[in-house]
């Protein structure tokens, strides 16, 4: 039947209500997640006109940006005012408008990115929002997931539908197997320095290949998480087995006959041979080597054998300024070797790097050792469930013995929203996914790696080689 | 929302590129439960010192650009987070136009719904923009939407693209929500389709 499509192609297809002739259409949206930071101004939105939200059930609430990570055996206290007001605005908007809400102290709370895939509430082929640009992360699923704002959040909640134009639709094929000591984040950080921040804009990027689909759930995630960083919407990965065993018998998944019925489904999301993207980028996996980034970009991605940049090495003058501008706001000097900046923070956390595999590679290279002197590294699971599994597993005591700190779950650092921020002028190796200005408080300095990275950084001071820990031994 | 037909007013150079979301508004004031009032913290940490007082090298801090009403941005303008809370601050700062080569689309989008029109140009065309926005006092232009034009300090004009159905809601000034609910039908049908071919989505 018909042209082979892509795997974007059919659930597109599969989510149209109607096009105009412009080419505008609208989609429905089966799925829609809502955090507190990008909510309240939607809620009111409905408010005013007197609008109900039309699918409370396929909506799912939970505060993480705010959230303080800090021991919670005394129970929740928000000191920060405005934080505080935003998360009982979401409590106060969930339960009058019939939302379901997983509270502060609710062990399934967590990064709304970490919680989705955890409760089966992400599912192939659905069409899944967020006010959030890390909702890129669900298309791991081979699922539709892209972030909007907070008007589309609004427009969402009354209608359950977006209007949309159809993206156009990128292969970013990754042949080969990754070596080891080479993880998910060093790929994706390692495509974004290839194809740029703005290499994916206007499209869905469809990752494929051997190194791909070899990855573990957790490391696809990592992989879609970040194709927001490469400026594409969203990030997709065609299901197979893998994905099918992590969504079975999860509390949202469904089961019995509907459970038979989707996995029948399931098993055709992937792209036709013979199918045609727009645009088609190949890496070569056993080329690579774990990456940092350097910059205030996350573009700024380099292997860690490399050299601080000079602005004489850009491509344009638009990149030589801004190349300028970074080194001087990251206090570093071109020519600088990589694994020679030594570094006072580590995050491990985040909706990127924040579930429990992460944690366990984190572990692995913790194990035995201890943080560097004068080292401040924090470890935050992505939801209490990652938290409690950690703590069955002694993860917690392996990172404690080791001289992290071990804290309780939400998006921390990542974005400095609550209480965990860095002074100006200190420097982190950080597991999240943005190396902004400012990103980890102002005037602070990240640098972006994968957590095994984050923690030998942590153990050696300086930004570092895992491989280099690995060959040792622990 | 503010319709939008025709703008005239001072446009702001800010050559540099990948100019993100947290840039334009930091998270710090992502705490409000309003839209309003962020225009005072737009380019929070480049416009101001720690100590509030204002950075006097920024763009914004000098004539006549205090009272810029666009923006002439470098390539890649609004990438990063989808915080819907740039465009509001960019809005209640009085910019209603943003000209780059080129935005990210979430940013894009958000624009749209606040009354902004984002234009995308060649380079070229950027250039010109940036050197005339660069002439302070001259550095008056107007934004013709109707005709989806942009006309310079010096007479010349400079067309530009714009989605049609985006173009329309801007000049009528309309509501996304609004237009959609009139499809009630349609969304309906849909939703009975979907629940009977994929009924394991339905909650």
């Amino acid at each position: 039947m018909g042209n082979p499509r892509t795997l974007f192609d059919k659930i597109w297809d599969s989510h149209l209500i109607e096009t105009q002739d412009d080419g505008t259409s609208l989609i429905f949206i089966d799925r829609h997640m809502v955090h507190e930071v990008t909510s309240p101004q939607a809620f009111e939105g409905l408010r005013l006109a007197g609008r109900k939200v039309r699918h409370p059930e396929l909506t799912l609430a939970v505060a993480d940006h705010n959230i303080p990570t800090s021991d919670r055996s005394n129970g929740i206290v928000i000191t920060n005012e405005e934080s505080r007001i935003q998360v009982e605005a979401l409590e106060k908007n969930t339960k009058d408008f019939g939302v379901p809400y997983f509270a502060m102290d609710d062990i399934r709370q967590g990064v709304v990115h970490i919680v989705g895939p955890e409760q089966g509430f992400t599912l192939p082929g659905a069409t899944i929002v967020c006010g959030d640009s890390h909702t890129a992360t669900h298309g791991a699923f081979g699922s539709l997931a892209f972030g909007i704002g907070t008007s589309e959040v609004e427009h969402v909640l009354a209608t359950q539908t977006l209007l949309q134009k159809k993206s156009k639709n990128m292969e970013v094929r990754v042949e080969g197997a990754l070596p080891p000591g080479v993880t998910a984040k060093d790929l994706i950080l390692a495509i974004i320095g290839k194809i740029g921040t703005a290499g994916g804009t206007g499209c869905v990027i469809e990752f494929t290949g051997q190194a791909i689909m070899d990855l573990s759930m957790e490391g696809r995630m990592t992989v879609c998480n970040m194709a927001i960083e490469g400026g594409a919407r969203g990030g997709l990965i065609a299901v197979d087995e893998k994905t099918i065993n992590y969504v079975k018998g999860r509390p949202m998944s469904p089961k019995g006959a509907a459970w038979e019925a989707a996995i029948e489904y399931w098993k055709t999301l992937k792209s036709d041979e013979g199918a045609v993207y727009d645009e088609t980028v190949i890496i070569k996996a056993e080329d690579l080597v774990p990456y940092v980034t350097w910059g205030t970009s996350p573009e700024d991605a380099l292997p860690i054998t490399a050299k601080v940049p000079s602005p004489a090495e850009a491509r344009d003058a638009g990149k030589a300024s801004a190349i300028e501008r970074a080194l001087k706001y990251m206090g570093l000097e071109a020519g600088t070797p990589l694994n020679e900046i030594e570094v006072d923070h580590v995050f491990i956390g985040s909706c990127t790097n924040g579930r429990i595999e992460d944690l366990r590679a984190a572990a692995a290279v913790a194990k035995g050792r201890k943080v560097a002197d004068g080292m401040k590294a924090m470890v935050v699971p992505g939801s209490g469930l990652v938290k409690e599994i950690a703590e069955e597993e002694g993860l917690d005591q392996i990172f404690i013995e080791a001289g992290f700190d071990w804290r309780e779950a939400g998006c921390s650092m990542c974005l400095a929203m609550n209480d965990d921020r860095l002074a100006p002028g200190e420097r982190c190796a950080s597991t999240s996914n943005r190396n902004f200005e400012g990103r980890q408080g102002r005037d602070s300095r990240t640098h972006l790696v994968s957590p095994e990275m984050a923690a030998a950084a942590a153990i050696t001071g300086k930004l570092t080689d895992v491989r280099d820990l690995l060959k040792e031994g622990n | 929302m503010e319709k939008f037909t025709t703008l005239t007013g001072i446009a702001a150079p800010m050559p540099l590129i990948n100019i993100d979301t947290d840039m334009i508004i930091p998270k710090l004031f992502l705490k409000t439960i309003k839209r309003s009032g962020l225009g005072v913290h737009l380019f929070d940490e480049m416009r101001y010192n720690q100590d509030g007082s204002e950075k006097p090298d920024f763009v914004l801090n000098k004539e006549p650009y205090r009272n810029a009403k666009i923006i002439i941005a470098g390539d890649n303008f609004g990438c990063g987070s989808s915080r819907e809370h740039a465009p509001w601050a960019i809005a209640d700062f009085g910019i209603r136009c943003v000209i780059s080569t080129s935005f990210a689309d979430i940013f894009h989008n958000n624009c749209f719904k606040n009354g902004i029109l984002p234009i995308r140009l060649p380079k070229e065309d950027i250039d010109k923009l940036m050197d005339d926005a660069s002439r302070g006092a001259n550095a008056t232009i107007t934004i013709d939407l109707e005709n989806q034009e942009i006309k310079g300090p010096d007479g010349g004009t400079i067309k530009f693209d714009v989605d049609p159905f985006r173009k329309h809601c801007l000049i009528e000034g309309l509501d996304d929500v609004g237009l959609t609910l009139q499809r009630e039908e349609q969304i309906k049908n849909f939703e009975e389709q979907r629940a009977a071919s994929m009924p394991w989505l339905v909650r």
